[in-house]
């Protein structure tokens, strides 16, 4: 491995944590936003031209803050429960591929940061760990609607990642890869795209991760009519904002996850048909893939505030009695499909 | 039992049918009502730039008027007060004494008037009942305040400015 390998690689890391960081900043503007016009209001448009400044303003008033502890919270889990949640909502993006081959000089640079060929599990695994920082900062806050968000958040995010897994299993039986990198090459155009061939796995893991991110209609674990703030109720301060910030990069880190996997990632329409040169098509395909997950942000923003809040024994029924049954199905459909074609169409 | 009024309806509830149960399209319903709401037009209006126009009977502080000549023309009869439904005006009469023609129209006057801006709810009955035309509530909103004692305007509130009619005229007719 040469130093330009790793410098190149250390560029890209910077700039994917820098875009994800400013467009979780942005997020929260966003969400305001839309949440106004639906509502029939402006949303904030004080600070700046349209309200632009309103995600620094809100920064830089986090960082002002009263830092509070808790007497009785354990304060080293207090402090680590944030942390976690940020690291793992940043580290998540690592397996994304941005765009295709990118043609510097003689130097081809891949717009990824680690074709790892188990991306999928990989992105499981730190999904799974993301509760730990929501669970431990529930936990150590010694308080018990954090305790009770916690709990929430921990039994939440078990049961949709089985439904979740499940509806990707369906996915990757289509594939026939584990890796996103090579997934998302596979569906250049827009006919290979995997939604064609897997709507209701995409629907399976579209409701999933909006219960992975704890969105409403499945933000049972803040719920602030019930738990007042959940898990993070005796948060203050930048640990809230860190909190607020992994929420915002989760979303984002599973609309690009649902725009590469089932989208088609960078590719769009025509993609070889106009001519362009291989730097041009990455270009596009970086602009293209952002679209989409913006288009994807849009929408969970636009279901939060269409959808109420589930009770907590219909959250569970939906996970274990209809997502996780269906994701099953999907499976033996997918199985006996993938047979008929390869023995009859072929 | 029969209702009374016959206007009882027994409601149904049947079982929901299997869309229904799905729930995917009473989401896109949902959504598609929220998406239209995005782009209707906003009724909000914003404030310090733009201000919304009163209404032309909008009735806000009191004012004690004076005549043409700028005399005060409150006598202290007290018919404001004792129309006032919230009991809000109080006042104290004196009689005018020699050389002051100029400041006090009638023989008696007021030497303190106050209205308690926490009990007036803005009837402007106190304007109906004055024959002297000396109170209208044509003032500005009565704004908020920290003490409950600095609610209770006296003259120096409302007794309305000095106008220096000469000068008036004077600039109107530049
Ligand atoms: S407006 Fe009504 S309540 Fe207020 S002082 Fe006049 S009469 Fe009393
Ligand atoms: S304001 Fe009018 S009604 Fe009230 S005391 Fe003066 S003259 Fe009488």
């Amino acid at each position: 491995m040469e130093g330009a390998f790793i410098l190149e690689k250390l560029i890209l890391v910077v700039i994917i944590f820098t875009i994800s960081l400013v467009i979780a900043m942005y997020s929260t503007l966003a969400e305001r936003k839309i949440a106004g016009f639906m509502q029939d209001r402006y949303g904030p448009d004080r600070a700046g031209l349209f309200g632009l400044l309103q995600p620094l303003c809100d920064g830089g008033k986090f960082f002002f803050k009263e830092e509070i502890i808790p007497a009785g919270a354990h304060k080293p889990l207090f402090i680590i429960g944030p942390t976690l949640a940020i690291i793992t909502a940043c580290i998540s993006s690592a397996v994304i591929p941005w765009g295709q081959n990118l043609t510097i000089g003689d130097r081809v640079v891949t717009l990824q940061v680690a074709d790892i060929n188990v991306g999928v599990l990989y992105i499981f695994g730190v999904i799974a760990l993301g509760v730990y920082g929501v669970m431990i900062g529930g936990w150590a806050s010694n308080n018990k609607f954090s305790l009770m968000g916690a709990i929430r958040a921990a039994s939440q995010s078990i049961s949709y990642e089985i439904g979740m897994g499940l509806s990707l299993i369906a996915l990757l039986m289509v594939t026939g890869s584990l890796s996103i990198g090579d997934i998302v090459s596979q569906q250049s155009g827009f006919v290979n795209w995997n939604i064609w061939v897997q709507p209701l796995g995409f629907l399976i893991f579209m409701t999933c991760a909006f219960a992975e991110c704890n969105r409403v209609p499945f933000d049972l674990p803040e719920c602030e009519t019930e738990l007042i703030g959940g898990y993070h109720t005796e948060y203050s301060s930048m640990k809230l904002g860190l909190y607020m910030f992994s929420e915002y990069i989760n979303m984002f880190v599973s609309s690009a996850l649902m725009a590469a996997l089932y989208f088609g990632g960078y590719n769009f329409p025509f993609m070889y048909d106009l001519g362009l040169s291989e730097n041009w098509i990455t270009i596009i395909g970086v602009l293209v893939f952002f679209a989409k997950i913006f288009a994807f942000i849009f929408f969970f923003m636009w279901i939060r505030w269409t959808l109420p809040r589930f009770r907590y024994d219909q959250l569970m029924k939906l996970g274990w009695k209809m997502l996780i049954p269906l994701a099953i199905a999907n499976i033996v459909l997918t199985g006996i499909i993938t047979i008929v074609k390869d023995t009859y169409f072929n | 039992m029969q209702s009374l009024s016959n206007r009882k309806k027994v409601l149904e509830q049947k079982p929901m049918n299997f869309w229904e149960r799905i729930y995917l399209p009473a989401i896109a319903k949902g959504l598609s009502i929220t998406l239209k709401h995005f782009f209707k037009k906003i009724p909000t209006i914003k404030y310090p730039e733009q201000i919304r126009p009163y209404s032309k009977n909008f009735r806000g502080q009191h004012s004690l008027k004076r005549d043409e000549e700028g005399r005060e023309r409150c006598t202290a009869c007290g018919l404001c007060a004792l129309s006032c439904p919230a009991e809000a005006i109080t006042m104290t009469a004196a009689e005018r004494q020699k050389g002051e023609e100029d400041l006090y129209r009638e023989e008696k006057y007021a030497s303190v008037y106050e209205i308690n801006m926490l009990r007036c709810i803005f009837c402007g009955l106190c304007e109906e009942a004055c024959p002297k035309e000396a109170i209208y509530l044509d003032g500005p909103h009565v704004t908020a305040d920290y003490l409950r004692k600095d609610f209770i305007y006296g003259k120096d509130k409302l007794v309305e400015p000095k106008i220096d009619l000469v000068q008036l005229t004077q600039q109107k007719s530049l």
